[in-house]
């Protein structure tokens, strides 16, 4: 008997159980790796909620109508951190622009959508979904992936994780969940309280909705123990800013180094909606951003993990051109999108700036649509079948 | 299963037409005719009660406050805190709706108007208490009435034109957006109309206007007069002729009627049964209350396979916990918390086609939350839960941090008197067969038994039973 038979066997003959369903105890029955066709690569993806200012992110500093359009929350050019002679980061991106140095970080510009939407929830569901802006899908990219991922297999959950309380629409998918874990240790006691434990060894199938929520019930309580123990044996010896993007990197680098089998990460933070006094509030979050990256980043290296994670960051939109007159922005359209470290060759903007004399309503249009930025990352990066996954063909990017 | 006792049904029947029964009322329907609780159920609800949270005439919109700014009448800070004010009116409504649902006094008008929340699915922009006010009222209002009434009422509620756009829709500047949903969405469904028909039609509605004070206008001078062509047929139509196009489509009513028994019967569309109803449905002049009434009464809706199928919503969930045990939060905004952990945040559907509803209401986190929940509510246990923030400033407060414990009344006495006679070997069961779908089985007695031990009093035996059985998967389900 091997170990996969044995764990079967003793899983099936556990004292007290009732009747084990075949998924429980999932991890421990099937051998685990890669998943198929996967490329052993590992994506974390990092929402900044409310619509983040791009062009006070990314800053066109050599640009006479961006500066007239936005006389008091300009960043003045002496303050900007230079990519190239056109843009360059906000000063409060100083870890950033050290990985842009290294060679870490593309930055990609004018990334949108046909017909774009400027309320949060609404674009934000289309950034999640995937969608087109007239279309209205239940499932997430991520949980499609899943989907797609794991068919035909016994279920796992953990395979993509939202680090937060609870689950993003982006990792639903039709046939399974991500999870959400924030904290392995409170998740685990949870399942280990009152009727869950044993409610998640109970098994019925006479119902269909019974069944689903059981089986829902039984991988939970499953995927949570798996975390909890893989997860227990790691620290990290890299010091992360105490702020929550930080917490929360630390947890994914743990995560990671601990080997949990996990291929997609995503955790979103908020704050980003500055329509009122923008340059405090953005500089504050730009600042935790970039710092919470840079240790990320540092801890992977020295980890030796560098080339196999790559760190997505978008927001739902950016914000318009012109400032309004609380010192602040309001709801655009194009923004910017960041890839850092996954093995990616040299330092780069991929694209051109923003064209701020061919603005579409007084908001930047876009040329690059987000789904190409997702077709790459499924099919270069993560090798899947990113048709399947985003129902049509996109374009990539040829970057991974 | 065998054929379900009465009180089976009459337990399903609370459950799918409202939000449940209490122990005692289902004691007492138990006893009369199915036909006869039916006719009951819609006759409670014959009266309709607003929700009033703001009078007409103190409500300022987003638009008039950035006026005032504008002309130095208010500076930035008071603009920030009339919208807030402007949030917390719109999260009061929510909960004042949530009280009427939970009380069960008209639960199947309740009922019927959130499942009409969902599928004339609207969100308020710019925090607009009062548009949310009338689009909330007029749905509740005309829930149990004639279909056509509700569809031309809320496609002329402000919140509806300014949600989808209506108002940028101008002779010489066509906005779709309206004509699109409402023939997607509120009526035909997709597939059953041309882009040519949207387009001629979005051209019918222009003028469909409304004023800041949440009257409905139309604006002759951006209303377009010329002929249009929508259906096959050619005229100078106004939007009302569209609606009225609308309905005279049998597809319309197969339409609601397929989305009325997925609520409220089973997922799983049955096409013969639907296209049976809908039938009915158009020819009573699309009757809501005659069209529920029938499938109410049917042998068929009773059916084992119909039995706990449906997952509740968040709002289900809660206005069913709060009805069973009378129960109310002394910090009202609680029940914000739960809706926004769990996904469904009444006036918040997250986008213009509703909640998706069914199994997408479950992954490990909600269905970990929704098994604890009783333990919050009954047994004050620790919240450590964060919900999610939405990315917009103006609903940061819906947002509540976990850490805390929920403070509840409940009313255990009526609840503890509807089980005076039974005994204590048969309590587990009794309880049971009052709050969930299914009997339970050796098993989940045996384990919901182990809550108990036997030191505690009969009250406290019941409170125990009470709330493990409602920490189990089944009780999602009704």
């Amino acid at each position: 008997m091997n170990r996969r038979d044995f764990l079967q066997q003793s899983a099936l003959t556990t004292a007290g159980t009732l009747l084990i369903p075949h998924f429980l105890k999932a991890y421990e029955t099937q051998a685990m790796g890669q998943l198929p066709g996967s490329t052993g690569k590992i994506l974390v993806i990092v929402q900044l909620s409310g619509g983040n200012d791009g062009l006070n992110t990314v800053i066109p500093f050599r640009n006479d109508i961006y500066y007239r359009e936005r006389p008091t929350i300009a960043i003045r050019p002496e303050k900007v951190l230079p990519l190239n002679d056109e843009i360059g980061l906000h000063p409060a991106m100083g870890s950033l622009k050290a990985l842009y140095d290294e060679g870490l970080v593309t930055v990609i510009n004018n990334v949108g959508y046909p017909n774009p939407d400027r309320s949060h929830f609404r674009s934000m569901d289309i950034w999640q979904t995937a969608s087109d802006s007239d279309q209205y899908l239940r499932t997430g990219w991520v949980g499609r992936y899943l989907d797609a991922a794991c068919a035909g297999k016994s279920q796992q959950p953990f395979r993509t994780i939202e680090v937060d309380d609870t689950l993003s629409l982006a990792l639903k998918g039709n046939n399974l969940n991500g999870m959400a874990v924030l904290d392995p240790k409170k998740l685990y006691n949870q399942t280990r309280s009152g009727l869950v434990t044993k409610l998640g060894k109970e098994h019925h199938d006479e119902h269909e909705s019974v069944s689903y929520l059981y089986k829902t019930l039984a991988e939970t309580v499953s995927s949570a123990e798996y975390v909890y123990d893989k997860a227990k044996i790691q620290t990290s010896s890299t010091t992360y800013p105490n702020h929550e993007l930080g917490n929360r990197l630390k947890t994914v680098s743990q995560f990671i180094q601990s080997g949990v089998e996990t291929s997609v990460y995503y955790i979103s933070i908020s704050g980003f909606d500055t329509h009122i006094n923008q340059p405090g509030q953005q500089e504050r979050l730009l600042g935790q951003y970039a710092e919470a990256v840079g240790a990320f980043m540092t801890d992977l290296k020295a980890a030796g993990r560098q080339n196999d994670v790559l760190l997505m960051t978008f927001s739902e939109f950016g914000r318009r051109v012109k400032q309004n007159a609380s010192n602040g922005t309001d709801h655009g359209t194009a923004n910017n999108v960041f890839l850092i470290g996954g093995g990616m060759s040299s330092r780069r903007v991929l694209n051109e700036a923003p064209n701020l004399t061919a603005l579409t309503d007084g908001d930047l249009t876009y040329s690059v649509d987000f789904r190409q930025i997702y077709a790459t990352l499924l099919h270069d990066y993560l090798g899947t079948d990113d048709v399947a996954i985003l129902g049509r063909k996109f374009e990539s990017l040829k970057i991974v | 299963m065998d054929k379900l006792t009465r009180l089976q049904q009459t337990r399903y029947l609370f459950a799918r037409a409202g939000f449940g029964a209490t122990p005692a009322e289902l004691n007492d329907a138990a006893r009369k005719p199915l036909r006869k609780v039916v006719r009951q159920l819609i006759s409670d609800s014959e009266s309709f009660a607003a929700l009033k949270v703001v009078e007409p005439d103190e409500n300022t919109t987003k638009r008039a406050l950035r006026g005032l700014v504008r002309n130095g009448q208010l500076d930035r800070d008071m603009l920030k805190e009339r919208i807030r004010m402007n949030a917390e009116k719109v999260r009061d409504l929510n909960l004042q709706w949530l009280d009427q649902m939970a009380s069960g006094k008209s639960a199947f008008r309740e009922k019927m108007a959130l499942f009409w929340h969902g599928h004339f699915a609207c969100r308020t922009m710019g925090q607009n208490p009062l548009f949310m006010q009338q689009y909330a009222n007029t749905i509740r209002q005309n829930a149990l009435g004639r279909f056509g009434d509700l569809l031309m009422a809320v496609s002329k509620e402000p919140a509806m034109l300014q949600f989808l756009n209506n108002q940028q829709n101008r002779k010489n500047a066509p906005n779709e957006n309206f004509a699109r949903e409402v023939m997607e969405l509120f009526t035909l469904g997709r597939g059953n109309y041309s882009e040519h028909d949207i387009k001629e039609a979005a051209r019918a509605f222009t003028g469909w206007q409304f004023t800041p004070e949440g009257q409905f206008v139309f604006r002759e001078r951006v209303h377009d007069e010329g002929e249009k062509t929508i259906f096959n047929k050619t005229d100078a139509f106004k939007g009302e002729d569209v609606i009225a196009m609308l309905l005279e489509n049998k597809q319309t009513a197969r339409f609601v009627t397929g989305k009325i028994y997925r609520f409220f019967v089973n997922e799983t569309d049955d096409k013969k049964r639907v296209e049976q109803l809908a039938e009915q449905f158009y020819k009573s002049g699309y009757d809501i209350a005659g069209l529920m009434e029938s499938m109410f009464t049917a042998d068929w809706f009773y059916e084992a396979k119909n039995i706990g199928t449906h997952i509740k919503s968040p709002v289900e969930l809660l206005a069913g916990m709060r009805h069973a045990l009378g129960l109310t939060f002394e910090q009202p905004q609680t029940q914000i918390f739960v809706q926004r952990t769990l996904g469904q945040i009444l006036f918040y559907p997250p986008n213009v086609a509703g909640w998706a509803g069914g199994r997408n209401w479950i992954d490990s986190s909600s269905l970990l939350f929704r098994m604890q929940l009783p333990s919050y509510v009954l047994k004050a246990a620790e919240v450590t839960v964060r919900s999610k923030e939405d990315g917009d400033v103006n609903t940061q407060l819906l947002a509540r941090k976990g850490g805390q414990r929920f403070q509840v009344k409940a009313n255990w006495e009526d609840f503890e008197t509807a089980f005076s006679k039974t005994t204590d070997a048969d309590l587990a069961d009794a309880i049971a067969a009052a709050l969930l779908p299914f009997p339970l089985n050796t098993e989940q007695r045996t384990l919901i038994e182990t809550q108990l031990n036997g030191a505690q009093t009969r009250p406290e035996r019941i409170h125990a039973l009470t709330a493990a059985l409602m920490s189990l998967p089944e009780y999602q389900l009704c």
